[in-house]
């Protein structure tokens, strides 16, 4: 005699989502849409560019009986392989989904909407990154956004130095803002280094001290010395890569680009590379496991986990570059805005993975796209409410999207030489 | 066995004897927290003469009048801060040196030495105003203990202030609601903030416990979503929810007068201080007299143990983090019951850390809440007053802030300054675990 | 001529705050010979051999090797003499394949990239030239015990060691595992390498020494040849006095069953079926001691009893009642007494005081808590009672549990389960890591609540603890009984067999 207790999976929640979600969007789709709205979705820059004329609603009840047949598959979970496909595919269609219905009788287009998530997951996915180097090696780092912020402050004042003193050579001068910021990231980490490697104090709290820090230091350094607001925005120009900017279509949104925006990638390889690749990955990650183990083959765990440390919050530098000297030519109080944490969120969705990480950006950077591009589309929604929905996707995303995720199993330990 | 170990006296607890010298190594853990206080206070110092002295001009005294010199050229830096630490006092105890006729028309000011053309004096008011600033703070700091103690570290006081104050002060003025007389109009607003505070931290404690979800990211993406559907409820006007039309500013309609806290005379000092004492208590008593307060206090300890005990970690979590949000949620309902009477969006910007802050300056004990707070308080308070006399930036006293947590939490940095010896293994405070598993 | 002796420690002493770990230490290892280190838990073993392969620094005394004076300031240093270590607690990460564990600080390059193929072509060498069988591909986490020792050791080789320090190989192995590890070293003695072999199992002492060294409370109790030795001479040198090696007890008259267990699966944390149709039963009066070697399903086993883990099918009773998918509350109240594994992670809370610790099962029982306020004088009063009772050794009940010591610790956890009124016990690897004088002071309770009539479960990877307290033995493999038998007649070479998997024949 068995007694098998009925264990509710992450499938069967899924499941239960899609179908609901279906059922709801077969149920309203006829009576919001008259049969002949179109959507006009264009798949690339200026005019000439294809559009493919979207009956809405034709398109949703497709996407209604997917998910309702989705949903339905996975609860009935006779065969795991297909609808966990199905449950994927309804998961991708989402985003395309919402972009048609919010563009019933108007035009949007589908390709800047991309572009747009992948600029906006900068910050977020090299934030990530800085969180793997960092929590790959046992240290928990949330202060990514104080280091954010200390970073694009403290970049966009030398900028605001530097500029005047070389008109010429604003490039330069952006450049060297920029390596101020990553400087300015990498101090801000060594505190924490040594508060939670040397000190042995809780990570978290360390962390917690290093924003707290940031926030005033920021804003008293911009009471200081951002004495006026310039006119004109000055920010990193935007660099065109031969040969692949001239691809149809993808070409001129992919490859012409901001400088960060293109670092984004170069970190991912080089992080994914590293970790997996080299004896420094290698040893990173026993430190970060099992610190006993690597420190009696003679591997330093201090210095292993302060190098790591550091290179984090260099990189979290650079994303507080992306900020003030990529997208807005300006620092302001907070600008970060919650950006820091959403990373870690990326880096948790990501399970400490790169790639991971990289898909978790790009679904924040679509709902905070997803935001602004409401707002042309004029769609019905409290401004506010948009905002929210970076926030209010994090939180679903560690709620469940990924199930339980396991960290590097040293994480959040100090260590103790015995 | 056979034989029997050493009788160990059951019943007698090593007594101290009376009259001994007491060494520095006993009472010198106990000040820690003080002295990182002081710490932070001289390191701001430092920075104020560091901004506030001519370099070249020190350069040049030393090099023709060697350290005598160059100290004389630091007088002007150390003035600098010795009169903005005299401002700080002074905004937040009331404590000066000034000349009294100096002070505006219809302040109490009262005059304990007269000294020539100055004298000093004791201003009640900032005292009081620093009392009511620190109210608050109390309850936001034993919020926070109070997840400490279950081992959750709740970031989102913030947020659980903005749901406790929102639903607390729609209680206050909605109509219905106008005629009920003071006694029960109270009691019911301020149930209303405990309520939607619980409700916002429950959340949190929710998805950690069945999620694993850690509760410092999701309380902060809480606070940000608070702060958004804060300002949507109160500017809304496609429906009207919280907005009061008449008003020239985006605010919500004044409470009715018998939500209103009662208060001293003439005086701000509102009911809600008194509330706040009896927090403190409360939470004491909840913590460490209760069969509640032990089970959560033992998942904060040991989850494993817990488990073993029988007790429900899921539960004990949620809890934990209610009833912090709810006391979080109390906080936000007095300052809208007992200072402000109406909630104008963004009120409560950046008391999330501050609470925090306040909470490990206690180490999590209920009862030394109290000091804390108002030593949060009057930094704040004396900071406004220091811009002002020695015409130094307000946020110097936030990096000060910051140097007192951390301080506070590497006490290690404090121990050596101070010679105090290593903190033993049952002291340590655990304060959370990682990503929690 | 004489060669000088491989590895040779004088007067080494180390200090910690409050005991003096070793106490002027000589110790001198030959080259080829295997050198048994005797001592029981608490003795300065490993602290000796931590301060010889350099984690630790001791406070006098010097070191040679080879005849030559050494400074050992870390791992490194000893790796670069030649000493290798397989501690107790295994030094691999679970997550890295076995090539990662072991080209690990020593990395087989390709400028600053790893050569993986290169470093498994390399650790396959070695394993073939020294009989020990290891995946270089294999995830670690997935290996079990036996393989990932011998992944130890191929480690320790591949640093080219010719010193070889094994600290308590054989507690996580079978009997006829560790002749196979008896046979690896006499292996590796031909081939040069010099082995310092620390236990405190008595017979394997025996069965491999070429010389023993006892140390006892941090000081050379004797150096003596195996030729010279018994078991009772070396257990006294060990304890400084008489041991008694098997405890006294009454023969059984066990009443009705207490636990049933009918046909249980669990699953472990990685969702292997770990208990695999599990069925036994334990009557009041008796102890049925459930042997096996670590990682074979007891852990779980024991969890899912006491409701710490979920059970997948089968059932359990527990006095009649069906506590199969019971919470460990509910297991608690039916009368179950629980010694868990792990005291430290489970069975208490470091930073509380004893008096919590004593109340933790049973804080809100109207005794100790009126209406959810708990009564301090009576927590108090009982805590006081029962530290004397069993002996638990603290200036206060107000000490927090974190400055007991090992073996008051687990005094403290049994004096909380023996004060109530209980009719089953489970208790899982009790005696681990305790010094002698708590080991005999916990069987001798054990024996008694037997006598009153209590159910036993024992579970322990410690064959001469089952053998000695048991009345029945189940022996578990790969998450089955594959045999239950009488104590009395069972030999260790029986019991042996049916640890390893291979089943008895039919009486």
């Amino acid at each position: 005699m068995s007694t098998k207790r009925f264990r509710l999976t992450r499938t069967h929640i899924f499941s239960a989502f899609f179908l609901v979600v279906g059922l709801w969007i077969a149920l309203r789709a006829p009576g919001s849409f008259a049969p002949d709205t179109i959507s006009k979705m264009s798949v690339g820059l200026g005019p000439e560019a294809p559009l493919w004329e979207a009956p809405t609603r034709a398109v949703l009840l497709a996407v209604a009986g997917l998910y309702m047949a989705g949903g339905a598959l996975g609860l009935i979970n006779r065969w795991p392989r297909v609808s966990f496909s199905v449950l994927l595919l309804n998961g991708v269609l989402m985003f395309p989904a919402i972009l048609i219905a919010a563009a019933a009788g108007k035009q949007t287009n589908m390709l800047t909407m991309l572009a747009e998530s992948l600029r906006l997951a900068t910050p977020i996915v090299i934030g990530a990154t800085a969180g793997i180097w960092s929590e790959r090696a046992g240290v928990v780092n949330i202060a990514i956004e104080g280091m954010m912020l200390t970073g694009a402050c403290f970049g966009f004042i030398t900028f605001f130095f530097l500029e005047p003193a070389m008109p010429d050579a604003t490039n330069t001068a952006l450049f060297i803002a920029v390596m101020v910021a990553i400087f300015s990231g990498a101090l801000m980490s060594l505190l924490h280094a040594w508060l939670s490697v040397t000190f042995k104090t809780d990570q978290i709290v360390s962390g917690t001290v290093i924003n707290i820090l940031a926030i005033g230091l920021t804003s008293f350094a911009r009471r200081e010395f951002l004495l006026s607001t310039r006119a004109g925005r000055v920010t990193l120009p935007s660099i065109e890569i031969p040969v692949l900017s001239q691809i149809p279509i993808v070409g001129d949104v992919l490859f012409n680009n901001k400088p960060i925006f293109y670092m984004m990638f170069v970190l991912l390889i080089v992080t994914h590379v590293v970790l997996f690749y080299t004896s420094l990955g290698l040893r990173m990650r026993s430190v970060g496991e099992h610190p006993q183990a690597a420190d009696t083959v003679g591997i330093n765990v201090f210095f292993t986990r302060y190098r790591s440390v550091i290179i984090s919050g260099m990189i979290a530098g650079l994303a507080g570059a992306w900020f003030s000297l990529e997208t807005v030519g300006g620092f302001d109080d907070l600008m970060t805005g919650g950006r820091g944490f959403i990373a870690l969120a990326a880096m948790i969705f990501g399970k400490w993975n790169p790639a991971g990480a990289f898909g978790g950006g790009l679904l924040f950077g679509f709902a905070d796209a997803l935001g602004t591009r409401f707002q042309i589309l004029d769609v019905p929604v409290p401004p506010q409410w948009l905002q929210m929905l970076p926030f209010l996707t994090t939180m679903v995303v560690l709620a469940g999207l990924i199930g339980r995720a396991i960290p590097p199993a040293a994480d959040g330990q100090p260590y103790e030489k015995q | 066995m056979e034989e029997k170990s050493p009788e160990v006296s059951s019943s007698a607890e090593p007594q101290p004897s009376v009259a001994r010298r007491i060494s520095w190594g006993e009472i010198g853990p106990r000040l820690v927290p003080v002295l990182a206080v002081l710490t932070a206070v001289l390191f701001g110092g430092l920075f104020m003469v560091f901004s506030g002295t001519d370099w070249a001009g020190a350069r040049a005294a030393f090099a023709s009048d060697g350290l005598g010199g160059f100290v004389r050229e630091l007088g002007p830096g150390i003035g600098k801060a010795g009169v903005a630490y005299a401002a700080m006092v002074e905004g937040a105890t009331g404590l000066g040196y000034i000349d009294p006729s100096s002070v505006r028309a219809q302040t109490t000011v009262v005059v304990l030495l007269r000294l020539g053309e100055r004298a000093i004096v004791f201003l009640p008011g900032n005292l009081v105003a620093t009392v009511v600033r620190s109210t608050p703070f109390v309850l936001a700091g034993l919020a926070v203990a109070v997840g400490f103690k279950a081992g959750l570290f709740n970031i989102g006081a913030e947020g659980q202030l903005y749901a406790g104050a929102l639903l607390a002060v729609w209680i206050g003025f909605v109509p219905a609601l106008a005629d009920l007389p003071g006694i029960l109009h109270i009691p019911l607003a301020v149930a209303g903030g405990i309520l939607g505070g619980a409700i916002w931290g429950a959340i949190a404690g929710f998805l950690k416990a069945r999620t694993g979800a850690h509760e410092v990211i999701n309380t902060i993406m809480l606070n940000h979503i608070a702060i958004r559907l804060a300002d949507w409820l109160i500017k809304s006007r496609t429906p009207i929810i919280l907005l009061d039309t008449t008003a020239s500013v985006p605010r919500t309609p004044f409470i009715a007068a018998s939500a209103e806290y009662p208060r001293l005379g003439d005086t701000p000092l509102h009911f809600g201080i008194l509330i706040s004492l009896g927090a403190v208590a409360l939470v004491w008593w909840f913590l460490y007299r209760t069969t509640l307060g032990f089970e959560l206090r033992t998942v904060g300890a040991n989850p494993n143990a817990a488990k073993y005990a029988g007790m429900s970690v899921t539960r004990n979590l949620v809890l934990a983090m209610a009833v912090s949000g709810g006391l979080a949620g109390l906080a936000g309902a007095g300052e809208v019951l007992g200072v402000q009477h109406n909630l104008p969006p963004g009120f409560f910007a950046g008391v999330g850390f501050d609470s925090i802050a306040i909470a490990l300056l206690a180490k999590t004990n209920p009862i030394a809440m109290i000091p804390a707070a108002f030593l949060w308080g009057g930094l704040l308070n004396g900071a406004g007053l220091m811009q002002i006399r020695a015409d130094i930036s307000i946020d110097l006293v936030k990096i000060i802030q910051a140097l007192i947590v951390m301080f506070v939490a590497a006490d290690q940095i404090v121990r050596v300054i101070w010679r105090i010896r290593a903190r033993r293994q049952e002291e340590e405070v655990i304060f959370s675990r990682g990503w929690g598993r | 001529m004489e060669q000088p002796p491989v590895l040779e420690a004088r007067g080494i002493t180390k200090r910690f705050p409050g005991v003096v770990a070793n106490d002027h230490i000589d110790f001198t290892l030959k080259k080829g010979q295997i050198h048994c280190m005797l001592g029981e838990n608490g003795a300065g073993k490993t602290t000796l051999m931590n301060i010889i392969y350099g984690l630790y620094q001791p406070d006098a005394g010097e070191i040679r090797v080879n005849g030559q004076p050494a400074t050992i300031h870390s791992a490194n240093d000893a790796i670069g003499l030649g000493i290798g270590m397989v501690h107790q607690h295994f030094m691999l990460i679970p997550e890295l394949t076995v090539t990662e564990n072991i080209i690990l600080g020593n990395e087989v390059t390709v400028g600053p990239f790893l050569n993986r193929k290169k470093a498994a072509a390399q650790i396959r060498e070695l394993s073939d030239r020294f009989g020990l069988q290891v995946d270089p591909l294999a995830r670690v986490g997935d290996l079990p015990v036996g393989s990932r020792q011998r992944v130890e050791i191929v480690k320790a080789l591949f640093r080219k060691a010719d010193i070889l320090i094994l600290d308590e190989p054989t507690a996580v192995l079978t009997p006829q595992e560790a002749e196979d590890l008896f046979e690896v070293m006499h292996s590796l003695v031909e081939q040069g390498v010099s082995i310092v072999f620390i236990t405190h199992k008595l017979k394997e002492v025996l069965a491999v020494a070429d010389e023993i060294t006892v140390l006892r409370d941090g000081h050379v109790a004797g150096v003596v040849q195996p030729k010279e030795a018994t078991e009772a001479s070396l257990a006294s040198l060990m304890v400084g006095r008489e041991v008694l090696l098997r405890v006294k007890k009454e023969a059984s008259e066990p009443g009705d069953p207490v636990l049933s267990v009918r046909d249980l699966r669990v699953m472990d944390d990685r969702d292997h079926l770990v208990v695999d149709g599990v069925s036994l039963e334990v009557r009041s009066g008796e102890i049925l001691g459930v042997a096996g070697v670590q990682g074979n399903g007891q852990t779980e086993l024991v969890e899912a009893l006491t409701g710490l883990r979920p059970v997948l099918g089968g059932q359990a009773f527990i006095d009649g009642h069906e506590t199969t998918l019971a919470t460990p509350r509910q297991v608690t109240e039916l009368g179950v007494a629980h010694i868990p594994e792990d005291r430290e992670q489970d069975g208490l809370v470091k930073s509380f005081p004893i008096v919590d610790n004593l109340l933790l099962n049973v804080y809100y029982q109207l005794t100790y808590a009126r209406r959810m306020v708990i009564d301090d004088a009576q927590a108090a009063n009982y805590a006081r009672d029962v530290i004397e009772k069993f002996d638990v050794r603290t200036p206060s009940i107000y000490a927090t549990a974190g400055t007991l010591s090992g073996g008051n610790k687990q005094k403290m956890i049994v004096a909380r389960e023996f004060s109530r009124p209980i009719k089953l016990l489970i208790a899982a690897q009790p005696t681990r890591g305790l010094d002698v004088g708590s080991i005999e002071f916990i069987h001798q309770q054990l024996v008694a609540i037997r006598a009153h009539g209590v159910a036993v479960l024992l579970a322990s990877a410690e064959l001469d603890e089952i053998m000695s307290l048991s009345d029945r033995i189940a022996v578990m493999f790969r998450g089955q009984i594959i045999d239950t038998l009488p104590a009395a007649g069972a030999s260790r070479e029986q019991l042996g067999l049916l640890m390893a998997g291979v089943h008895a024949q039919a009486a």
